[in-house]
């Protein structure tokens, strides 16, 4: 337990491992981790980054996909506007042919009385005409009774 | 045991002796071959177990890293990498806390203290019986593989660490500042600059002293509980053994740590200017 060379050898030895591990020791461990920490950090970076990109993309998917629903949703809209719209115009023309076509027979009709109307009163007046020959045995000049025969015809 | 049977003294002392090869007045240089022969030599003797276990330690140090640094990837580490970056950002870290400055000296510095020491001291952690015993076998009458427990080692890194402290002082505040320093701190007035040389120097001095101690210290006497404990017969010395070691590890670790960050301390406060 002597106090001795050994010391200073001690000393010697201490500063040969230190020079050294200074020298080669240190530097490329610590450069790896120091590498090793930026690379790490890069990465938690792009990770973030990918994972907000990824938001946006679904973001806009969703809007696409909104605009897309509603876009969809107008054209039926549009569509189901127009058929009813159809249809109604259909409805209407079929009605105002149906009343056309009513007031045509209407008018038929009406014609037809009218002629039956006409006839009849030429019938009745012949036969008033005959009716009265048979009263009076006599043959009445139709040409001087006309006037007198046409009268009793409007009268009917 | 070693020899035939020596008394427990006996066996004390030949576990406490170191392997000393030196200058003796009588027979020259040549090997002690007892404690008082080694005694003779005074200062101009080598304690080659200390020398070459610890640089054997330190060698292992430089080797392991070296391999680490050299294989280090910016990859996904792993083994003996892993163990390394654990142990160079422990240092890292306490370094950055404790060291307010740049020199980048210091991280490696306190890298090799703290390894180098702490695989020193795990030395102990071997039977004491293993390597004299096995020595004496191979001839050599010496062997004590525990460098921390040899002043002389714990004291020649503490003196390395002064010499960087006085170097630094010097460098950052200039040779008129660290003078200024000595003399006119803790009382600031010319009258008083004797009565503060002696406190400063003397406050210097046992920075190293302290260091170099305070490890030896626990060192040595953790090393003789186990010697103590190795004379008990043979089935009861692990009753003993065993929790002593189981403490030592923390012994080991905790004196490493704190002779590194000690260091790392003293040369701060030699970076800073008052």
């Amino acid at each position: 337990m002597n106090i001795n060379m050994t010391l200073i050898g001690q000393t010697i030895a201490f500063a040969i491992f230190v020079w050294f591990c200074t020298k080669y020791v240190w530097p490329p461990i610590s450069n790896a981790l120091h590498e090793r920490q930026k690379r790490i950090a890069d990465g938690l970076d792009a990770a973030s980054r990918a994972t907000r990109d990824l938001e946006l993309a679904q973001e806009r998917a969703n809007e696409t996909l909104r605009e897309s629903k509603e876009q969809a949703s107008q054209i039926l809209e549009q569509a189901n506007k127009r058929s009813s719209q159809m249809i109604e115009e259909a409805r209407e023309q079929a009605r105002s042919e149906g009343e056309r076509i009513v007031a045509g027979a209407r008018a038929e009709i009406d014609q037809e009385v009218q002629r039956a109307k006409e006839e009849l009163r030429a019938q009745v007046s012949h036969l008033a005409v005959s009716g009265a020959e048979r009263v009076l045995e006599a043959s009445v000049d139709e040409k001087a009774h006309r006037k007198l025969l046409d009268k009793l015809a409007a009268e009917l | 045991m070693a020899g035939n049977n020596p008394s427990p003294t006996e066996y004390i002392q030949h576990h406490l002796q170191n392997l000393t090869f030196g200058y003796h007045p009588e027979h020259g240089w040549s090997m002690a071959h007892s404690a008082l022969e080694a005694r003779e030599m005074g200062f101009w003797a080598l304690h080659l177990d200390t020398m070459g276990w610890s640089i054997a330690m330190g060698a292992l140090f430089i080797w392991l890293f070296r391999k680490a640094g050299r294989m280090a990837t910016t990859g996904v580490p792993s083994g003996l990498q892993n163990a390394v970056e654990m142990v160079v950002e422990f240092i890292e870290n306490l370094v950055r806390s404790a060291f307010h400055g740049r020199n980048p000296i210091i991280a490696p510095l306190a890298l090799t203290l703290f390894v180098w020491i702490l695989l020193m001291n795990t030395l102990k952690i071997i039977p004491v019986d293993y390597f004299p015993e096995l020595f004496i076998r191979l001839g050599v009458d010496y062997m004590k593989i525990v460098p921390t427990t040899d002043p002389n080692a714990t004291l020649g890194m503490a003196l390395g660490v002064f010499c960087l402290i006085i170097y630094y002082s010097i460098k950052v505040k200039g040779a008129g500042g660290f003078a200024k320093e000595l003399s006119l701190t803790p009382f600031n007035h010319w009258a008083l600059i004797p009565f503060n040389l002696v406190l400063e120097i003397i406050g210097l001095l046992v920075k190293p002293l302290g260091l170099g101690l305070r490890l030896f210290g626990n060192m040595f006497a953790g090393e003789v509980i186990f010697i103590l404990i190795a004379l008990l017969p043979f089935w009861a010395i692990w009753l003993l053994d065993v929790p002593w070691a189981i403490f030592h590890i923390l012994v080991v670790t905790l004196q490493a740590f704190i002779f590194t960050v000690l260091s790392i301390v003293y040369l701060s406060a030699a970076h800073e200017h008052h």
